[in-house]
């Protein structure tokens, strides 16, 4: 069977400017940070991203990388407004298309399932319709004759998502609490790259977790890449929490200052090296 | 404030104890729907209610556990799972409010401009899907004109008017407003925001002044209730013994 194990720049390799990309995760939790970094470290550029946002939208937006957003909100969580995400809004830095958490649920779901649209109960009357005229409803063909919006596939290129453990055939496990939506991410997306704390034999995967917690199957999987730490500084529980000092100096700090301390590397090694000595310095 | 005394309990009630009790009425005969708190204020008065006279209520850790009062996990509720809880309508949010109006209308998402906002809030979030399926009810830890206003700039919770207006009034309902200045709701005229209750303390002249439009009033305006001594209790010794809630809401 193929093995699918490769590096963080052999995933940015295979993206272009101009794509769609995905990102897993929700907020500041579990997302495929190694990956986002990987991608800021290359020159694409001009991307529509699809994100429950957190820092992955801040770090994008502050780059100047994203063209388009489609997102219900950007947060830190225990930082409730995403420094970047804001300052890129306050400057038009880019299209922005505001959907409501469950619209996007069911935006996903519809890609996953090659529909065009599903319908939801949510929108209507709020001024997500005002901001997006492109959206469009149905009526419900049975008695109750109910208008509900019809929400588009959140169809993408590419999704970039990270689990706690995966294998080299692309079978990936979550052990924390939330599946969040990584699952629908891979399966709405042309290609799907999963980073995990720890490439595992495939035997290891039954033994880490019960059977539900392999959320992420090969066949809707291109790449696996094994980045420890890689969903720094969101949380990857069971493994880490948040890095809470950390997310708060990234909160904090200008962004050129911030991404020359630790994003100007030539990997990701080089980041979590100077991640290790600034809080080295805090002690 | 007077000299805090360590040795006794303090007899008055302070401004904070008032909203969460108010914040707790929220939940009453609810029965067995998760009660969703944004917010410390709001979260004490979900446990204060749980405690007390609404013992069926659901709450989470705050991430995807449904727990008990103790911590002790009862159910799985990821946020694809929370987001059906919504739809099935077996909940009870209690959100906050960046801007407010007499219908309800709320906006958490940015000041300003939507094309190019003076200030980007959080996002809409999830208040389209909340306010068209579930009840939801807000907590304004400021009362001013500045949240109260004649109309908000990014309507994310949808209010009574424009629900009517798209006929999406099905599942449409928003039992109250909480402040630190006191209780609404919206049995005012066409559904637009009344003056319920103010905080002992408050007049009805100071929730006036810091109202951007003119909530319905309707006779004598009665004060919030008061807490029980046993709700002081779990209040000050079991639920919020570090006294966070006076750092929300002063005096």
């Amino acid at each position: 069977m193929t093995d699918k194990s490769m590096t963080p720049e052999e995933v940015v390799g295979q993206l272009h400017s101009g794509m769609t990309i995905g990102i897993g995760g929700w907020g500041s939790r579990r997302k495929p940070m190694a990956l986002v970094r990987a991608l800021l470290r290359s020159g694409i550029t001009d991307l529509t991203v699809i994100s429950y946002g957190g820092p992955d939208v801040g770090l994008l937006a502050a780059a100047g990388r994203i063209r388009r957003l489609v997102a219900p909100f950007a947060t830190l969580d225990s930082i409730p407004l995403e420094p970047h995400f804001r300052a890129a809004r306050e400057r038009a830095a880019f299209t922005l298309t505001e959907l409501d958490e469950a619209m996007f649920m069911w935006g996903l779901h519809a890609a996953a399932n090659r529909l065009p649209f599903l319908p939801v109960r949510a929108g209507l009357g709020s001024d997500v319709m005002r901001v997006n005229p492109e959206l469009r409803t149905v009526t419900s063909p049975y008695d109750d004759g109910e208008e509900l919006v019809a929400v588009p596939a959140l169809r993408m290129d590419a999704a970039l998502v990270h689990l706690n453990r995966a294998d080299r055939l692309g079978n990936a496990q979550y052990l924390g609490p939330d599946p969040y939506f990584d699952d629908l991410f891979c399966e709405a997306a042309d290609a799907a790259y999963v980073s995990c704390e720890q490439l595992v034999e495939t035997a290891e995967l039954a033994k880490s977790g019960p059977a539900q917690s392999l959320l992420v199957s090969r066949h809707s999987v291109t790449g696996v890449v094994e980045t420890p730490n890689g969903a720094h500084f969101t949380s990857c529980v069971p493994d880490y929490d948040r890095d809470e000092a950390f997310q708060k100096l990234y909160a904090t700090t200008p962004w050129t200052v911030f991404a020359d301390r630790f994003l100007s590397g030539a990997g990701e090694h080089d980041y979590q090296a100077a991640v290790r000595t600034w809080h080295e310095e805090q002690q | 404030m007077t000299t805090a005394d360590t040795t006794t309990a303090p007899r008055t009630v302070s401004r904070a104890e008032y909203c969460v009790i108010a914040c707790a009425e929220a939940w009453r005969d609810n029965g067995e729907v998760l009660a969703s708190p944004m917010g410390l204020i709001p979260s004490f008065g979900a446990r204060l209610a749980k405690r007390s006279f609404s013992p069926d209520l659901l709450l989470t850790d705050g991430e995807a556990m449904l727990v008990g009062l103790d911590g002790t996990a009862e159910g799985w509720l990821p946020y694809r799972r929370h987001l059906t809880m919504v739809t099935g309508g077996r909940r009870h949010v209690m959100m906050g409010a960046s801007q407010i109006d007499r219908f309800g209308n709320q906006n958490i998402s940015c000041i300003g401009d939507w094309e190019r906002p003076a200030r980007q809030l959080l996002g809409v979030r999830g208040a389209p899907v909340n306010t068209l399926n579930n009840p939801v009810s807000y907590w304004i830890p400021k009362h001013s004109t500045r949240v109260f206003v004649e109309r908000v700039d990014m309507v994310s919770g949808v209010g009574y008017d424009r629900a009517e207006a798209a006929g999406v009034t099905r599942f449409h309902r928003l039992p109250r407003v909480v402040s630190d200045l006191g209780v609404l709701d919206f049995a005012g005229p066409g559904h637009s925001m009344r003056l319920v209750s103010v905080h002992p303390g408050v007049t009805v002249e100071d929730v006036l002044a810091a109202t951007g439009f003119e909530p319905a009033v309707t006779g004598e305006v009665p004060y919030t209730r008061e807490p029980t001594a046993e709700e002081l209790r779990l209040i000050r010794e079991v639920i919020d013994p570090k006294g966070l809630r006076d750092r929300e809401v002063r005096g």
